[in-house]
């Protein structure tokens, strides 16, 4: 009973190992790099556009908007890092539908580095935003007293992010494992679709986690000026 | 009973018993989470794209729990380290 891709192993040479983890990583990367440089080669501003720009541009702009709802006010500058994020692991679990795939999110190696780069993205970004020190100070706010408290929850939020996308990963592929040794046919079918939704959800918090902790860290704490009083 | 029954009884027992109880917190959590955004989307319908946002994400959070004790039950039927040392041990011995 396989706990995670990391276990299958296609080659091995010596200390290198090629195993799922890897190869399906690879392959995601493959099909969304090309896919995109394919439908992006001839963009047209008319309205006559192919369906795949289409798409494309829904995505594009539906993740913009949410980005915008969260409260970052240039969701160009953060576009690029959440969406992303938003696309692999979207495309990660709704490529489960293929035979023989498992998703590369149910290694905890893939989530825990796609933890880590949430976890150097929001200082990188909220110093960009605020400067050095101005981001430095925003850990002692409110109190000085909460600065520990305040490093204690990057920490614990970054570990979270990635045992919360492991976790409902790897306990839909292991569902479905179990399922098809017991009931080959119809049940595995809609563990199958839960794990689906499980997985979009997922991709859709990670992604909008990602966002409230980069707009925390650039929020600016400029005081507002005491509105006119009322005649 | 030797170390390795001791070590399986107590790990199918804890590994159940893990599951079983960590679920009901976030359950109850995840059912007062849901209840009070429905009462405030019946309030003001026209907020619903943040309530409903705000919710997913709460629970999300709420069900981080439930995957934390679902994840250290899986570790303890399926990699279990005290299990794979006592396991090398006697076979070990039984190679000898």
């Amino acid at each position: 009973m396989r706990l995670s891709p990391d276990q299958l192993i296609f080659w091995q040479h010596g200390f290198f190992k090629l195993n799922g983890t890897i190869v399906f990583t690879w392959g995601l990367m493959l099909v969304l790099a090309v896919g995109s440089k394919l439908i992006t080669r001839n963009l047209s501003t008319d309205l006559k556009r192919s369906r795949w720009q289409n798409l494309l541009e829904i995505i594009v702009t539906g993740i913009e908007k949410q980005i915008s709802d969260v409260g970052l006010k240039h969701p160009e500058k953060y576009i690029g890092f959440l969406g992303t994020l938003f696309l692999f692991v979207a495309l990660a679990a709704l490529c489960t539908v293929i035979p023989g795939y498992e998703p590369p999110t149910g290694s905890l190696s893939t989530t825990a580095a796609l933890a880590l780069c949430v976890f150097a993205a929001v200082p990188l970004f909220g110093i960009e935003e605020q400067g050095f020190l101005g981001y430095l100070a925003s850990y002692m706010k409110p109190t000085i007293i909460m600065l520990p408290f305040n490093i204690i929850s990057e920490l614990s939020r970054t570990l979270a992010l990635a045992v919360r996308l492991f976790g409902n990963m790897m306990s839909g592929a292991m569902i479905i494992a179990i399922l098809l040794t017991i009931t080959p046919f119809i049940f595995p079918i809609v563990m199958t679709l839960l794990g689906l939704l499980t997985g979009m959800v997922q991709a859709y918090i990670f992604s909008i986690l990602a966002a409230v902790y980069i707009a925390a860290a650039t929020r600016s704490r400029k005081p507002k000026p005491a509105p006119a009083p009322a005649i | 009973m030797d170390n390795m029954t001791i070590i399986a009884v107590v790990s199918i027992i804890t590994a159940g018993l893990t599951i079983a109880l960590g679920s009901i917190g976030p359950a109850l959590g995840e059912g007062r989470a849901v209840s009070t955004a429905l009462t405030s989307l019946a309030q003001q319908p026209d907020a619903s794209a943040t309530i409903t946002r705000t919710l997913f994400v709460g629970l999300a959070m709420i069900e981080s729990i439930a995957i934390y004790c679902f994840v250290v039950s899986m570790i303890l039927i399926f990699a279990n380290p005290f299990w794979n040392h006592v396991i090398a041990g006697a076979a070990k011995v039984a190679g000898k």
